[in-house]
């Protein structure tokens, strides 16, 4: 339609990437509000219960989204990345082996993705963790300072986390596309 | 807002919940560096030939930290506990998980 396709390896990139990924980077600014305005003195009673539904919701979405996220780009995408090129061939095709043969973007591999690769399986499970306080203590949170610091803490290494990895993959996607 | 005193959860599912995952983080950490250092812990991580070692480090890293939130979870459900310090060790333990997927630091250990 309109001249628009994708292969099937762009088709998973674009949804590991920028459909999950992304989700999760732009919801944690919605999250994290939330968190933080949860308290007694700012709220009534029925908008604390209200918010404190949301986030439930919605800290459980984002731990699913962030698991997705993962399994998709270790099972599916990275697959892509990683084969190995045959004697010959060409290399623009097999990203890994195209990025080591070339001194200058060699970088891209050894740093980024070796990063990239490691540092996003923590997101999930610190969006896990904070995903099951919210639920766990609900409205708790809100007369808790200190809970609520410490699982915001933990929100933010989250965010860090899949921002890390988000923003290597999509530089490395720039400098070698998994086409 | 009304909580009473017998709907109060410990502060010991939190502190379970923060140690635990910070420990899975930590054991993805050190089997990156592990295996960067052996050979031998690389190829027994290869779980699956196409993504490589990455599915064994990840994969005990969730056990490990599934199994710890299990046991610690079952000794703290009914219980407070000193919940800043148990916090303190699960944010040096994460910068430890940090910093031990870090290419920088790990590649030090190449065999």
């Amino acid at each position: 339609m309109f001249g628009l396709s994708f292969t099937p390896r762009e088709f998973w990139a674009v949804i590991h990437g920028m459909i999950l990924g992304g989700l999760f980077l732009i919801s944690f600014a919605g999250g994290l509000a939330g968190l933080y305005f949860m308290r007694p003195q700012w709220m009534t009673t029925e908008g604390l219960r209200k918010q404190v539904s949301c986030l439930v919701k919605g800290t459980w979405v984002m731990a699913i989204v962030a698991w997705l996220t993962v399994i998709t780009g270790t099972y599916i995408v990275y697959p892509w990345y990683r084969a190995p090129a045959p004697e010959g061939a060409d290399l623009t095709q097999f990203p890994r082996s195209f990025l080591k043969a070339n001194e200058a973007i060699a970088a891209w591999h050894n740093f980024g993705m070796e990063w990239k690769e490691h540092v996003a399986w923590f997101a999930p499970i610190l969006a896990t963790v904070v995903a099951y306080i919210v639920w766990r203590y609900r409205d708790q949170l809100a007369e808790d300072d200190r809970l609520r610091k410490y699982t915001i803490v933990f929100f933010v290494l989250a965010f860090l986390a899949a921002a890390v990895a988000g923003l290597l993959g999509a530089l490395i996607t720039k400098a070698a596309p998994v086409a | 807002m009304t909580n009473n005193v017998s709907n109060h959860i410990p502060s010991g599912p939190a502190a379970a919940a923060f140690l635990s995952g910070s420990i899975g983080l930590f054991v993805i950490g050190l089997l990156t560096t592990l295996s960067e250092a052996s050979h031998a812990i690389g190829n027994a991580l290869n779980w699956y030939n196409p993504s490589g070692s990455l599915v064994g480090k990840t994969g005990v890293g969730i056990i490990v930290w599934l199994i710890a939130w299990f046991f610690l979870n079952k000794a703290w459900k009914d219980k407070d506990v000193n919940l800043k310090s148990m916090f303190t060790w699960a944010i040096i333990i994460t910068a430890l998980g940090f910093l031990l997927t870090f290419p920088p630091f790990f590649v030090t250990f190449k065999g």
